[in-house]
């Protein structure tokens, strides 16, 4: 079932927050900080003030004003701290790219103009550049408000690890190095924030998942009642988590339009968007596993340390990807002692935050190495090995060695399902005959855990005002149709299509009769809108028990209309029918048209309600955790280190599928997110913490000629937790798929007796790891 | 150096006349002095494809061209290809093959994609249309779809099959 939204977008239709234009709008350019780490001496902004078409220019206490800071921390972070932000830095920067001064002017042109006009006198500071330096004793800190640079640290321990260990027949081990990469939405983050002083409202058309949270925080922090700010998110040109981050940009052009007490825009140009977006990984994990003479997995022991720039990102916090990877680290695993070391370390760069997949490619990828590297010392497959350990398909319910409640995963039916997917007999022989021709082919197979419909136990319990639960309005219109308000929004996922099916299935409507609208704080029910893929499982669930009472209001009325029982009718394709014979009874049409224009030809007292709402957060499970496993398929050029991937195969197991469609182009989607990872994407600093290739010319994202044909299959274990069933897929392409990879480059560089545990896998890296460079 | 100068030329087959700033790109007056904002600006600098436009009848960046060196010229950007149903077998395909998701990407992947079809008179192969559209990137899609799409939209426009808005309207699509 295509997408109704489409075809608007293909027309050249679609309405970016980038192609809005207001009137009166102007347009804000910023001042960047050149230095890693610099005191801001003076600003001297005549020159700019002056320039043609400027209307303001601000500087960090202007705006520190009227806006009262935020701190990115979640209270059950233990000990976790984090230093104040602000719009624009008053003293001191900390990273390069960081804004400093906001320019605004009659057109973007105008205020870059006026910008390379603001001379900011910098003093430079000792920067922190990286993991070593921000544990250094007595070394350079990246805020002098804080002790250290830690931002959070913690731990995990199932008690028995030192005595599995000393058991054990065999010890595997490896040091993994994750680089920084980021979002890189086709379409740059981008606001325009319009504050109208005659009603005190607020009005921000912003490119965000989130607009309830964004609605919130800008009432807080500019000190507007939450009634009067209204967010809207149009149509928004990819996410994935990038956008659903406080940014200080973001901040301050409300705080601009609030002082201008006009429309102000700003969309981050690329170059902007590499300085400011939020970065994701950067992780270095040590780790081994502790096995038996047979290949069973004893026991983990993991130490991870993270570099997430020099704030916790608001309001969700930094260190959520470092606790997922020591919590998801073994996940779909029988263990039977797990120990874990998190550290959470600021550095004098951008922060890094929630991407696509938060945690699960870097525990992913280290979890199966180990198990390849298990599988070797113990002479056994990689499908032997994950058969002998996976957690059982009967065992559910059960609880991971980390901690996590699994309802039911369907781990051995993935396993078995991707060997006939992938013909591994047939990939293996290949592998044989390419070798003996010098032609060097790896076959890499993971399996990932995958965190979805997140109940409040995510934010909610930490102090953030961050909504588990979603609503959904539902209501016929006088001529019979559906509109649809709900809280999940779109960002091209299929949002729109799957709440719209699942209406049409449970209410008996034509799906072509029902509008859904997503996206606007004033219009929309409040809710956790779209992250860690609650769409389909939360805000699909919402919609369905909406379209249920709906369906009841409407039998019932049509019940007193036909004097019959309303138990005895149902509503099937816009039609009110008797429930045994499906007999036509009388139209949806007829029964509003009566309801809206004739209720005087109605008895007295009939509840004649066409309108029905619902909320629902997820109360069973605290997660609906999916499984699925990928193979990868690569051919490495051992001479050049170039790796073509020839093909990618994924199972994965998201419960009850709505719609195969977009199913699988989001798992598509996600896998070419994680191959990125693993061959291409890496934001590369210099020692002085310049971000040396931030442009879509040095930074290498994934394009169609690199990127192999993507076969997915499925194993559907619904939820019982909800009556739909459905879990989420959005992150399953991202989770393993460079895990996988992984596993297939070093499967392919075994006859050399090389290896790799750093991603992305660069041609120079494999070059070194062969001992060529 | 800066003051405006006076530009006519061709979009979507109507003449217009504009003054702009010499250093207004292409895509910039279509976007704000047309409000055609159809063609999509990723990265200005000839990365990422998403400003394509036909220009007197290739494909070009309008991220790089200035709207001063468009002078005399034939535009056609995304709503115009659409509208005079130039490309409505991509359009049906895609929607079909749900080769979109943002759809930020789509209209320069369109215009790649009309560019190749109208060049080719043979049903190019998956590689082929992999390479042909090399410098657009998406982050959404596996591109998986996208090859897919174009490859429908192929085999009926080269091998003078039905119009896939037939094909499609079989399978209870409206193109
Ligand atoms: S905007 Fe022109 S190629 Fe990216
Ligand atoms: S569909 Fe979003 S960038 Fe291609």
């Amino acid at each position: 079932m295509p997408r109704p939204n489409a075809k608007r977008l293909l027309a050249g239709r679609g309405r970016y927050v980038t192609d809005i234009t207001l009137p009166r709008m102007l347009h804000a350019a910023f001042v960047r900080c050149p230095f890693a780490h610099a005191r801001i001496f003076s600003v001297n902004a005549d020159a700019a003030r002056a320039a043609p078409g400027v209307r303001l220019v601000a500087t960090g206490a202007d705006l520190a004003r009227i806006c009262t800071p935020w701190v990115g921390t979640l209270d059950h972070f233990k000990g976790m701290k984090s230093p104040p932000q602000l719009p624009l830095p008053v003293d001191i920067a900390v990273w390069a790219g960081q804004a400093v001064v906001a320019v605004v002017a009659d057109t973007r042109a105008l205020a870059e103009d006026a910008a390379e006009l603001v001379e900011i006198e910098f003093e430079e500071l000792p920067a922190v550049t990286d993991l070593d330096m921000a544990q250094e004793p007595g070394g350079a800190k990246v805020s002098a408000v804080l002790p250290d640079n830690m931002c959070f640290r913690a731990g995990l321990d199932n008690g028995n690890v030192d005595e599995l260990f000393a058991s054990a027949a065999h010890v595997v081990e490896g040091d993994f190095t994750f680089g920084r990469h980021t979002g890189v939405t086709l379409e740059p983050r981008a606001i325009i924030a319009d504050y109208d002083p005659s009603e005190e409202r607020l009005t921000v058309h912003h490119a965000t998942q989130t607009p309830y949270q964004f609605q919130d925080l800008y009432s807080r922090h500019y000190g507007i009642p939450e009634s009067r700010v209204r967010v809207v998110a149009p149509d928004v040109g990819g996410s994935f988590g990038i956008k659903l981050h406080v940014y200080h940009e973001d901040m301050a052009v409300v705080g601009l339009s609030i002082l201008l007490g006009r429309p102000v825009k700003f969309a981050a140009d690329r170059t902007e968007a590499f300085v400011s977006d939020i970065h994701a990984r950067d992780h270095r994990v040590k780790a081994r596993a502790a096995v038996g003479a047979d290949g069973t997995l004893l026991a983990f022991q993991v130490e991870d340390e993270t570099a997430i720039g020099a704030f916790s990102t608001y309001p969700r916090t930094s260190a959520v990807e470092g606790n997922q990877v020591i919590r998801l680290i073994g996940a779909p695993y029988r263990l039977k002692g797990y120990q874990a070391d998190l550290k959470v370390l600021f550095q004098n760069k951008v922060q890094t935050s929630q991407y696509r997949a938060v945690g699960h490619p870097i525990a992913c990828a280290v979890t199966e190495r180990l198990v390849d590297l298990a599988a070797e010392k113990t002479g056994l497959d990689p499908f032997a090995i994950r058969a002998r350990n996976l957690i059982p398909d009967d065992a559910y319910p059960c609880t991971s060695a980390t901690g996590y409640q699994f309802e039911r995963l369907s781990h051995e039916a993935c396993l078995s399902k991707l060997k006939a997917l992938m013909d591994y007999d047939r990939l293996r022989a290949d592998q044989a005959e390419a070798r003996a021709r010098g032609v060097h082919r790896g076959i890499g197979i993971a399996a990932f855990v995958e965190i979805t419909n997140p109940s409040p136990a995510f934010y909610g319990v930490g102090g953030a005002r961050i909504s588990a639960q979603d609503g959904a309005i539902l209501k016929i219109t006088p001529s019979g149709e559906v509109r649809c308000l709900i809280s999940v929004t779109e960002q091209g996922q299929g949002t729109e299509a799957i709440i719209g099916q699942i209406v049409a299935d449970h209410l008996g409507v034509p799906q072509t009769a029902i509008r859904v609208i997503t996206g606007d704080t004033e219009v929309t029910p409040h809710g956790g809108a779209t992250w860690a893929c609650r769409g389909a499982g939360i805000g699909g669930e919402t919609a369905l028990q909406a379209a249920k009472k709906l369906k009841g209001q409407v039998l019932a009325l049509a019940g007193t209309i036909l004097q019959a029982n309303g138990e005895d009718l149902d509503l099937r394709d816009g039609e009110v029918v008797d429930r045994a014979n499906g007999q036509p009874r009388i139209s949806l049409a007829e029964v509003a048209r009566i309801a809206y224009f004739r209720s005087d030809t109605l008895p007295k007292g009939t509840d004649a309600q066409l309108t029905a709402a619902h909320h629902f957060a997820p109360q069973g499970y605290p997660f609906a955790f999916t499984n699925g496993i990928h193979g990868s398929h690569v051919e490495v050029d051992v001479e050049t280190g170039l790796v073509k991937i020839l093909k990618h195969f994924v199972v994965e197991d998201c419960g009850r599928i709505i719609n195969p469609l977009l199913v699988e182009e989001q798992v598509r989607g996600g896998v070419v997110q994680g191959l990125g990872a693993a061959f291409f994407e890496e934001c590369r600093y210099d020692e002085a913490g310049q971000l040396t290739n931030g442009s879509l010319a040095d930074y290498l994202v994934p394009m169609s000629c690199e990127m192999p044909d993507i076969l997915i299959d499925h194993v559907e274990t619904p939820t019982a937790d909800t009556e739909l069933g459905a879990k989420g897929c959005g992150e399953a392409g991202t989770a393993a798929a460079s895990a996988a990879a992984l596993n297939a480059v070093n499967d392919a560089l075994s006859p050399f007796g090389a290896a790799i545990s750093q991603i992305p896998m660069t041609p120079a890296r494999l070059l070194k790891a062969l001992g060529t460079i | 150096m800066t003051a405006p100068v006076p530009v006519s030329l061709i979009v979507n087959g109507t003449e217009v006349s504009r003054l702009v700033a010499p250093r207004t790109t292409l895509a910039d007056f279509l976007r704000f002095d047309l409000e055609l904002t159809g063609t999509h600006t990723g990265c200005e600098m000839g990365a990422c494809g998403a400003c394509l436009v036909m220009m007197d009848g290739e494909a070009v960046h309008a991220c790089l061209v200035f709207a001063v060196q468009a002078v005399g010229s034939r535009i056609e950007t995304v709503e115009g290809l659409a509208e005079r149903g130039a490309i409505a077998d991509l359009q049906a395909a895609f929607h079909v093959r749900n080769a979109l998701q943002c759809g930020f990407c789509t209209p320069g992947m369109l215009v790649t994609a009309h560019a190749l079809l109208e060049r080719v008179d043979e049903v190019p192969s998956r590689e082929e249309i992999r390479d042909a559209l090399s410098g657009n990137y998406c982050r959404c899609t596996g591109y998986e779809a996208i090859v897919d799409a174009v490859t429908a939209a192929a085999q009926t426009r080269c091998c003078g099959g039905a119009r896939p808005a037939d094909a499609l309207q079989d399978e209870g699509v409206q193109p």
